[in-house]
């Protein structure tokens, strides 16, 4: 009592120090385990919601190519079979091209030039989906059944093994436009991974490599990619998880159609593509909305791994 | 080829100058040939970009009129606009951001000052970095069961909650690194002057990183000004007048989506003036957020 008489000030700001600091901090823990909550209810939601199409048609909804809405009957394998092919295939044409941009950027572009490149390349980051669907639609689309799919059916598709897989009616929509539209969707990701990878090489490195005589080529090759290997994969990584669960650039060039395609120019579906157009018709508490939430959650525990495993590979690189 | 591998071995110049001569040019050619792939594959999308933009102008340009934002959406044929939509998609995103952004910053001050190597920091920072990744339409589906269902129906404050969801992690991710950044000395500094610890962070740190906090939001706002396939489930969209939370709500993409696949000529003109509208905004807020980043350092 004696001491809080001899000094109230310091005590009081003390004490209401205390207190804020006590608000605070609860508030902040709050936060964070409210994002762990989110992410737990985002799966048990779409779990629940689910939960009537797991348990009517069990592991064959996994398996099963049918879905026959008016039958009730609904498979997930079309588009779980779509999802995947499209986004590895966007893979396979996207990894290339932003490793080409994420080397220029690093070792050849002039000083001045990287920034505005580097801005321009992340800018197609920030163009909204939907506009890469109407461009596809309108633009790539034609494209594709006019010049592109007529031309490769003429030459890679008369080719003995691979050929079957470029044949088909050139719609311009198909597997293969997804992917390419997929591909220039997820190349700033990986191309700005990248490159921020590929700047923590230490200078030192890079510059006893040239030293001893190495072309730029080479010391990408056996210095700069040897270092930043597991990076350069998690950014590859986070890129198919984005190409995943893009749903509106897919939605308006796959064509569509609950079937395996056998041709790269055959239509098809993903899973975000049928839950976007399905779901207007799927009344509250019916098997197909189920059976769409279910397709939700195949589709986010296949992000999570992809993501998580992108996440693990990114993590001690980027912040060493 | 033993040749070549006795020549390599060699210390000193070379023994036999063809082959040497022949490896070094050939290595000289790989190198001029990657240098050029590369500039070939930056070209290639930066033209990407450059086609989309210009797709976008030479389509859009043409639609821009007044009507579109005096007037809402109307059926075929009768001079409708956009205003419903923009005005739609203004509230969704900025009461999305309202809502995201408060959260977002206290988890990334939870990150950058609470937690920085607990455990529970760090599941926390690997949910959120999911969560910035994880596919939108999937938020718009949970918001749907969570929100939609139990509360009868389709609503523009679904909407807002499902685009908060998003704004979340973009504005952790931000805050936290930019946290990061504040000089130990400094934080020193202010708790030896005896301030409480949360004094430190709302007065200096956040003062400190405030350019880098807000080119977060901005980014955010950005992001979710353009998302689609989560206000599919939650705010469906109107083509009626409405600025009621508690009803279904217009918003731009959701309208462009709408408008873009339908078979009348001025829908789909309308469409590319939303698309117009849209990118521009948003590459906008984009640039703009860069700039006062580079600004704050």
């Amino acid at each position: 009592m004696q001491q809080a008489v001899a000094a109230p000030l310091p005590a009081a700001g003390k004490r209401s120090g205390n207190f804020g600091d006590k608000v605070f901090a609860g508030v902040a823990h709050a936060s964070g385990y409210f994002v762990l909550a989110l992410l737990g209810g985002i799966i048990v939601v779409l779990f629940m919601g689910g939960y009537k199409a797991f348990h009517q048609f069990g592991a064959f909804f996994l398996v099963s190519t049918e879905w026959e809405p008016v039958q009730e009957i609904f498979g997930a394998a079309v588009p779980i079979f779509g999802t995947v092919v499209t986004a590895i295939l966007a893979l396979l044409m996207a990894v290339p091209l932003a490793f080409g941009i994420a080397f220029y950027l690093t070792e050849l572009a002039p000083m001045w030039f990287r920034r505005p490149v580097s801005t321009a390349i992340e800018l197609l980051a920030a163009v909204p989906s939907i506009i890469y669907g109407m461009w596809g639609f309108f633009v790539v689309v034609p494209i594709m059944a006019e010049y592109i799919q007529p031309a490769v059916i003429d030459t890679i598709g008369e080719l003995p093994l691979i050929g079957p897989l470029f044949q088909g009616p050139p719609f311009g929509t198909g597997i293969l436009t997804a992917a390419f539209i997929l591909a220039i969707m997820i190349i700033p990701f990986i191309a700005a991974t990248m490159r921020d990878v590929f700047e923590t090489v230490p200078a030192v490195y890079k510059e006893s490599a040239y030293g001893v005589g190495c072309t730029t080529w080479e010391v990408m090759r056996s210095v700069v990619i040897p270092y930043t290997r597991a990076s350069v994969v998690g950014g590859i990584m986070l890129g198919l998880g984005r190409a995943l669960g893009e749903t509106m650039a897919v939605t308006f060039v796959i064509g569509n159609t609950n079937r395996i395609a056998t041709t790269l120019f055959g239509p098809g579906n993903t899973i975000a593509s049928i839950v976007a157009l399905e779901f207007p018709e799927a009344e509250a508490g019916s098997l197909k909305l189920s059976s769409l939430l279910a397709l939700g959650f195949v589709l986010f525990v296949i992000s999570f791994i992809v993501l998580a495993i992108s996440r693990a590979l990114l993590r001690p690189g980027a912040k060493s | 080829m033993s040749a070549t591998l006795a020549t390599q071995s060699l210390p000193g110049p070379a023994k036999n100058i063809e082959v040497a001569r022949s490896l070094g040019s050939q290595r000289h050619r790989t190198n001029q040939i990657v240098k050029v792939l590369c500039v070939a594959a930056t070209a290639i999308g930066l033209i990407f970009l450059a086609s989309i933009l210009s797709t976008l102008l030479i389509r859009g340009v043409g639609g821009i009129s007044l009507t579109v934002f005096t007037t809402s959406t109307l059926p075929p044929g009768s001079q409708g606009g956009l205003l419903n939509a923009i005005i739609g998609s203004l509230i969704q995103t900025f009461i999305g951001a309202a809502i995201g952004t408060p959260i977002g910053l206290m988890v990334g001050t939870y990150l950058a000052e609470y937690a920085q190597q607990s455990k529970v920091g760090n599941a926390v920072r690997f949910v959120s970095d999911i969560l910035l990744s994880a596919p939108s339409i999937l938020i718009g589906l949970f918001v749907y069961q969570l929100v939609v269902t139990p509360f009868g129906g389709f609503s523009g404050i679904a909407g807002c909650i499902a685009l908060a969801v998003i704004v979340i992690p973009i504005v952790v991710r931000t805050t936290e690194d930019m946290l990061r950044l504040i000089p130990a000395t400094l934080r020193e500094a202010v708790i030896g002057l005896g301030a409480p610890k949360w004094k430190m962070i709302v007065l200096i740190c956040y003062r400190a990183a405030k350019e880098g906090i807000a080119t977060g939001i901005l980014l955010a706002v950005a992001r979710v000004a353009g998302e689609t396939a989560p206000l599919l489930f939650t705010s469906l969209g109107n083509l009626n007048w409405s600025t009621d939370l508690t009803k279904p709500l217009a918003s731009l993409p959701v309208t462009i989506y709408q408008y873009a696949g339908s078979p009348f000529a001025d829908w789909v003109q309308l469409a590319w003036v939303g698309a117009l509208l849209i990118t521009f905004g948003v590459l906008a807020i984009n640039i703009g957020a860069r700039l006062m980043l580079r600004r704050g350092k």
